[in-house]
């Protein structure tokens, strides 16, 4: 199975996503933001965590209008697989693939530190851990703060389509939500960082085990 | 499209100032902030604080307000969270 790792200027966790993706089986590819085509073939686009654009005018924004984002987007309307971490989270938010904004953390302050988090909504990134399963990924951002109308939060939980819930909530994200699903189920926005969990020398494997499922589930489709 | 960002001479250009503010019910974590150190600062009455940014620009003249709409719309605000004003100065 082949992944896809969307490099931006300014992306500083696509090494990490793409040794993640690799550790778990999928061949991966970097492909630079200015290239208007996906690779062929690619099961899977991750969009890693960083400060794409310097974080200019919005988390996200500009990388939104980037070329390749096009293809991003074809590519999930075509029933394509997404994962956007920390940034590539805000990134999918600015594009209109996932509902909601990332507002400034409530307490203003840049977190870095170990969460907890309970899975929840029926996907292909979180049947690895079962549904209510509490685990532990670290965090580091500024804006991780969930936002979306009341209309909006009543519809992602209705729909099962909130991913993942902190256990403690950091920064303010309304009910808690640390990661939403587009309608689909094929595309995941999260704020925790798995890829910086997934190797012993970690200190924390919680971010392996969606990695490994992730790549067995594409696989055997 | 009549926008010609190389037209710099005068005469040739209008100045647009476009206001982008989080909308009323989205916290403001940074103008509640700002309230607190007015508060500390000895200002009394200050009952709340709202922050946004200004974005000016030199555009060709003429160019339309409908224009300047779809540039909000599709990057300079994110109206999820963000309104926006437009001021043609």
């Amino acid at each position: 199975m082949k992944a896809a790792v969307i490099v931006f200027p300014g992306s500083n966790c696509d090494r990490d996503l793409a040794v993640a993706f690799e550790k778990a089986g999928l061949q991966v590819q970097m492909v630079w933001h200015k290239d208007t085509e996906l690779p062929a073939g690619i099961d899977l686009v991750g969009i890693p965590g960083g400060f794409s654009f310097g974080d200019y005018l919005r988390c996200g924004a500009i990388a939104a209008n980037a070329p390749i984002v096009n293809a991003v987007k074809a590519h999930a309307d075509r029933g394509g697989y997404a994962l956007g971490i920390c940034n590539g989270f805000q990134v999918l938010t600015e594009t209109g693939l996932l509902p909601g904004a990332l507002l400034r953390n409530a307490g203003l302050k840049y977190i870095c530190r170990t969460v907890g988090l309970r899975a929840e909504g029926a996907s292909i990134f979180t049947e690895g851990y079962g549904r209510g399963t509490e685990i532990a990924l670290p965090i580091a951002h500024h804006d991780g703060n969930y936002f979306a109308d009341e209309a909006t939060l009543d519809m992602l939980e209705a729909d099962d389509r909130v991913a993942f819930r902190y256990t403690d909530n950091p920064n303010g994200s309304a009910r808690d939500i640390a990661g939403v699903l587009s309608a689909n189920r094929r595309v995941l926005g999260m704020m925790p960082h798995p890829e910086r969990a997934s190797d012993a020398a970690h200190g924390n494997e919680d971010g392996a085990r969606l990695f490994a499922h992730l790549a067995g589930a594409l696989t055997a489709a | 499209m009549r926008f010609l960002p190389n037209k710099t001479s005068k005469g040739m250009i209008m100045k647009v100032r476009v206001h982008v503010m989080l909308k009323d019910g989205v916290l403001d974590p940074q103008g509640e902030a700002v309230r607190h150190a007015l508060g500390a600062l000895g200002f009394d009455g200050v009952g709340s604080v709202r922050q946004g940014k200004v974005i000016e620009m030199d555009l060709a003249d003429g160019t339309s307000e409908a224009t300047v709409g779809e540039m909000c719309e599709k990057l300079l605000a994110n109206t999820v969270i963000e309104s926006y004003r437009i001021e043609v100065l």
